[in-house]
């Protein structure tokens, strides 16, 4: 497969990118998306040109780091995959591929195709975790009953990978799909209602502090999140949050 | 305070006052095809809104606040939302994972606006100089006539009928969105969602219709 290649170079976070054109060549359909990007960066190395740099770790859809735009769209045009369980045989032989960074004011870019995700850790941080005193005396989990409609909405809600593809598709670069997310696998939890008030009052704050937009409901993150998180999960966050605030 | 600087919080106040607009088309809408089903009928009622002190006193200036604070507000989000995203795609294909409707209720939002500028000036400006600055004498069966006068011209009747279009457009979106925003979601949302996007279609059809019927009903 032939392909032309339009990616994002930007020396470091202060320097205007541009989009470069490369043309490639030799490209299997059974190949991943960043397998032919390595393809790519072999031949640049090659050449003595600098790589393309782009964020990947487990390239098997769990740990949420590759994030690229891939012609329009966040981890590309097929549905409910990440970028690095992306084939190329998506693509046909001659097609031109536009390769961006996630864009959002909270998420700026660090090099090239790399953004700095930190803003949902520190979403994270505000409120997503439960308080249990591992000290000895902890209880086991299974001794507490969870109806199980519950239990499976909060395990749907946990696989949640935070890669920002929710953000990058918004037209606000709203992260409300993630924030929804990490709050809705507690609130749903005997484990997590303790502190269910604090917890969505805290994450909202942090996640309006760090720049994101808001949420004007097109649903574009529920089609493209890799993990298929629904938007009901947002509607849950603002009752808990709706509930928590008139709470105090 | 906190929650009034609040994404959420601003979610919660754009769909609790468009869904007071909602409610407030309905009774619109019923007012005005009684004027196609029944002259005498339009006059009556169009003359009771336009006399009784609760209408006029208290809940035409709600009104006056709702619009405004819903359109104010939404240029507050829209810029907000814009600025979220200070350096745009060069590829951005929206329309692979979600609606036009949804993705510019500014651009249905502006046009519906620019279109009660037009409807002001039709019909409430000329109807505070016909009471308070000309005191003219009660009269209950002028309504029709002016109504029907207004209607006369093909490029008017074409304006409102491309606002209605708008309008459907903005209400598909909108309105469904409301409950999303409010936190309503539960075994009611999915019928609740076919209702929303049935007034969406039907109300701003009885619009056109309207429009339409006045407007050719006067030719023949």
């Amino acid at each position: 497969m032939k392909l032309t290649l339009k990616i994002w170079r930007q020396k470091n976070a202060t320097t205007k990118g541009e989009l470069k054109t490369y043309p490639i060549d030799g490209i299997e359909g059974d190949m991943s998306f960043l397998e032919m990007l390595d393809v790519l960066n072999e031949g640049l190395i090659n050449k003595g040109e600098e790589p393309v740099v782009f964020d990947h770790d487990c390239r098997e859809g769990i740990c949420g780091s590759c994030s690229l735009q891939i012609n329009g769209e966040p981890h590309g045009p097929d549905r409910l995959v990440t970028t690095c369980q992306l084939h190329m045989r998506m693509f046909n032989d001659g097609d031109t591929i536009v390769i961006e960074p996630f864009r959002a004011k909270a998420f700026p870019v660090i090099k090239d195709l790399v953004v700095d995700r930190s803003a949902f850790d520190r979403i994270q941080q505000a409120g997503g975790f439960i308080s249990v005193n591992t000290s000895g005396n902890t209880i086991d989990a299974n001794t507490i009953p969870v109806n199980k409609d519950d239990a499976d909405e909060s395990f749907n809600a946990a696989t949640c990978i935070g890669c920002g593809a929710c953000v990058a598709a918004c037209k606000n670069a709203s992260a409300m799909l993630f924030t929804s997310a990490k709050v809705s696998q507690f609130a749903l939890l005997p484990q997590g209602r303790i502190e269910a008030t604090e917890r969505v009052l805290n994450m909202v704050a942090q996640m309006d502090k760090e720049g994101f937009g808001n949420c004007t409901n097109t649903g574009a993150c529920e089609i493209e999140c890799p993990k298929g998180i629904s938007l009901e999960n947002i509607a849950r966050m603002n009752r808990e949050y709706l509930s928590a605030s008139l709470k105090g | 305070m906190a929650i009034l600087n609040s994404s959420i919080a601003r979610k919660v106040a754009m769909a609790l006052s468009g869904l007071f607009l909602v409610f407030f088309l309905a009774q619109h809408f019923t007012i005005n095809i009684t004027s196609v089903i029944d002259p005498d009928t339009f006059n009556s009622w169009s003359h009771f809104m336009g006399h009784n002190i609760l209408v006029q006193g208290i809940l035409q200036p709600i009104l006056i606040l709702g619009v405004v604070f819903h359109f104010i507000m939404g240029i507050i989000l829209e810029v907000r939302n814009n600025n979220a995203r200070q350096i745009s795609y060069k590829s951005f294909k929206g329309n692979k994972n979600s609606t036009w409707a949804s993705r510019n209720m500014i651009i249905s939002g502006a046009v519906i606006l620019a279109f009660l500028g037009l409807h002001f000036y039709d019909f409430w400006f000329p109807e505070i100089v016909h009471k308070y600055i000309e005191s003219n004498p009660l009269d209950a069966t002028r309504y029709y006539p002016e109504l029907l006068h207004k209607f006369e011209s093909p490029v008017r009747t074409g304006l409102y009928c491309l606002a209605f279009v708008l309008l459907a457009l903005h209400l598909w979106h909108g309105f469904s969105s409301s409950f999303q925003s409010m936190g309503w979601n539960n075994k009611y949302s999915k019928g609740l969602r076919g209702f929303t996007k049935f007034y969406a279609i039907f109300i701003p059809l009885g619009f056109i219709f309207i429009a339409l019927y006045l407007h050719f009903n006067q030719i023949h």
